[in-house]
């Protein structure tokens, strides 16, 4: 292992860093890379989010460090195959480098001294969800994972989940899986049963964590909340990932991305996501089409 | 032969007309001849007033007498002495407000225009083919053990003039950079038609043969801190991180999509290209956009909104003065004495702007005139985007990842103003980190006076040891 002064006294950085060294295929649409960052990796925390950019025309995109080896110099991602940059990505294989990977960028996520906690996500949150749930459970919290996906062939992360969690309920919107239900129905369920909860995590599409505050809520249990905004550099610069939370404006990238859901707003997150969905729809056929007989 | 005319050469400008059209550099240099002539309107003054306006001192009168005698070379020289961006200052320096400002010739008629020379000079040499600061590379980094290691941290104008300077002076520099292209606010703020890239690319490898280390996509803060920079071996950090930090108006509707800060819209277009086809970063081409603000920044905004194609620009700004020449010419619209106070939407986007008549004070005591609304002025502008250009705050990432280091209430860095040396031992800040968001020069001026510093402070204490 190289020593980061190594790495840029000798100039290596352009050398080294980036490379693909492992992708698998979690399901159709989303795969797991881990990435040799070993600036990223040094100091990241769970709960913080690296940048990319996988060639010199394409776009910077946040995404949640999964994991990461400090010793190795390297972090892991998940993604799914949403929009262009994702899809150009997944193009990318083993061995093969990225442009650009910078981070850690935002707050680590402040989760010690909870006793009691229940981790919900639906879809893709669930590999936002997995680095908060495992923090959780070396600070000494009893953790419950809810995961909600919208059928059986989309699940991803279950056993992992079950490794670092006390309890995991998976759920699918069909019942493909057996277990027919959403996150918030589990929710209402468990928080009737028990009323020692001390702590919520939600993390998914913005209209599910709206859903589990406004049930939090009304129990009175501290949420929190991950804001995956639209963003270009995610060191503050450009304000594009601002919220409104208790009123104030804040940045995802420098004042999050973790907030306290019960001070968010949700409806204006969901306006300002959409922002450029017509862009990006059209961006993503461009790419598909393109990929097509490849 | 002295030039006795009262009017200085100007430079060929693209019509407006067309320039709206495209990206391409607005302001075109000077010819050989009218820089002959412009060079001959120099007094040469024996006290040079200019050298004093210029905060890095560049030699003003030494450089343009060899203008006069055809040596671009020597010139050139002369001004990479104290400037390493002839070519970046020549076009964005506010030289009317410090060189220029200070010109005898300017008593009477116009100032010798300085910034129309130096850029002048530069590109000569840049544009040049047989180039030998651009194709010189040094090699000689087998002796570099020995020396001091500085770090940096921000590519912007100030880190790179420190890291320039200390270069000079003997010692190493390795400049940090968060975003994955250096130059800061030259790369991600100035549009290329006042900047062109290939003009900044240029100077960037003058300064990377030199052999100044340039680290992209590492936040300083966030990647690893201060500590452990000191830890990896470096003597000494100079932070330039700049004022990046958009200021937004608290007002209702701020939120809504449409509604951008400079920072976002800027850099959307300079650094990730989103006008272009090839690039993948999106941008909502405007039809009626506004612009509230009347700095620089603001009027950036507007002409490269004007340039994606916009058919309604105004400029709202709650104030009069402004420098608008450019803007006025390219069909941008003003609306002064106005500020918005509400945006108004549909379906979470923009669609009005609320704003309010403000009405000129009396002088405060900063001498500037206050602003105020006047009740029941409200009017409504149609517009689907609009630009937040009311200024910056330095970035915030230093700020909280940092214990040792003392900042004020706005967020900048507290700093001795002769030293520029921080609350933290061997720690030095400038630039808009310090300021507040000031100018390219400013912000060159304090990262040169670091590096003497540093220099200064790292031989004293070698001097005890041996002692």
């Amino acid at each position: 292992m190289l020593l980061i002064f190594d790495i840029i006294s000798i100039g290596l950085v352009k050398y080294i860093m980036f490379k693909i060294l492992k992708k698998k295929f979690l399901n159709k649409s989303v795969s797991y890379m881990k990435l040799c960052a070993p600036l990223v990796a040094t100091n990241a925390q769970a709960g913080q989010f690296l940048i990319l950019r996988v060639d010199e025309f394409g776009e910077r995109i946040p995404l949640t460090i999964f994991d990461y080896d400090r010793e190795k110099g390297t972090v892991d991602i998940i993604y799914q195959k949403v929009g262009a940059t994702t899809l150009k990505l997944d193009r990318k294989q083993e061995g093969e480098y990225l442009l650009d990977v910078v981070g850690p960028l935002g707050n680590k996520s402040k989760i010690k001294g909870f006793k009691k906690a229940i981790v919900i996500s639906g879809g893709l949150g669930s590999a936002i969800a997995y680095p908060l749930a495992k923090e959780l459970k070396l600070n000494g919290a009893k953790t419950t994972a809810i995961l909600g996906f919208r059928n059986k062939d989309l699940i991803i992360l279950e056993n992992k989940m079950k490794k670092i969690t006390d309890e995991i309920e998976v759920v699918t919107d069909d019942g493909s899986n057996g277990k027919k239900g959403l996150v918030t129905d589990s929710l209402i369920k468990k928080l009737e049963k028990c009323c020692n909860y001390d702590l919520i995590i939600s993390i998914g599409p913005i209209p599910m964590m709206k859903a589990v505050c406004e049930i939090t809520k009304k129990y009175n249990i501290k949420t929190i909340v991950s804001m995956n905004s639209i963003m270009i550099d995610g060191t503050g610069m450009c304000g594009g990932c601002r919220l409104t939370v208790g009123g104030k404006v804040k940045f995802a990238c420098v004042d999050g991305p973790d907030f306290d859901g019960h001070e968010v707003d949700f409806q204006e997150a969901i306006m300002r996501n959409n922002s450029f969905v017509n862009q990006e729809r059209k961006s993503y056929e461009k790419y598909c089409n393109l990929f097509k007989g490849v | 032969m002295f030039n006795k005319s009262k009017f200085k050469e100007t430079m060929p400008v693209v019509p407006a007309q067309i320039r709206i059209t495209n990206f391409n550099e607005v302001e075109l240099g000077l010819s050989d001849k009218s820089a002959l002539l412009e060079a001959d309107r120099c007094l040469n003054c024996k006290n040079s007033p200019c050298v004093k306006g210029c905060p890095v001192g560049v030699e003003i009168p030494k450089f343009i007498e060899f203008i006069k005698k055809g040596d671009a070379n020597s010139a050139y020289k002369t001004i990479l002495k104290d400037n390493i961006f002839p070519a970046i200052c020549g076009r964005v320096c506010p030289q009317e407000k410090q060189c220029e400002a200070h010109c005898i010739r300017g008593k009477s008629g116009d100032s010798v225009a300085i910034g129309s020379l130096e850029r002048y000079v530069a590109d000569k040499i840049l544009n040049s083919d047989d180039n030998k600061e651009i194709q010189n590379k040094k090699t000689d980094d087998i002796s570099g053990n020995k020396k001091h290691k500085i770090a940096i941290v921000g590519s912007g104008p100030s880190g790179l003039t420190c890291a320039s300077e200390l270069t000079e002076l003997g010692l190493e520099a390795t400049v940090f950079e968060a975003l994955h292209t250096p130059g800061g606010v030259l790369s991600y703020g100035i549009p290329e038609f006042r900047l062109p890239r290939k003009v900044l690319k240029k100077e960037l490898e003058v300064l990377k043969n030199k052999g100044v280390k340039i680290v992209t996509n590492a936040v300083v803060g966030k990647s690893f801190l201060i500590d452990s920079l000191f830890n990896m071996g470096y003597s000494a950090v100079y932070i330039a991180s700049g004022a990046g930090l958009p200021r937004f108006m608290n007002i209702p509707g701020e939120g809504l999509s449409g509604v951008y800060s400079a920072n976002e819209f800027l850099t959307r277009v300079n650094l990730m290209h989103a006008e272009k086809e090839k690039y993948d970063t999106p941008i909502i081409f405007p039809k009626k956009l506004v612009v509230v603000g009347g700095g620089n920044v603001a009027m950036d905004a507007a002409r490269v909104a004007k340039r994606l194609g916009a058919e309604n620009v105004t400029v709202l700004y709650r104030r009069t003065e402004s420098e608008i020449s450019h803007a006025k010419e390219e069909g941008i619209e003003f609306l002064f004495l106005s500020n918005p106070t509400k945006f108004l939407g549909q379906n979470g986007k923009l669609t009005n702007i609320e704003c309010i008549k403000m009405s000129m004070g009396e002088k405060d005591f900063s001498g500037r005139k206050s602003v105020s609304p006047i009740p029941g002025s409200e009017f409504l502008v149609s517009a689907d985007t609009a630009v937040i250009a009311v200024g910056n705050s330095p970035n915030t990432i230093i700020k909280n990842s940092e214990n040792n280091l003392d900042f004020d209430s706005y967020g900048r860095i507290i700093v001795d103003s002769q030293t520029l040396r921080t609350s933290k031992k061997f720690v030095y800040a400038g630039g808009d980190a310090v300021t507040g968001a000031a100018t390219v020069i400013l912000a060159m001026g304090a990262g040169k006076k670091a590096a003497h510093q540093i220099f200064n402070d790292l031989k004293s204490i070698e001097s005890e040891g041996e002692r």
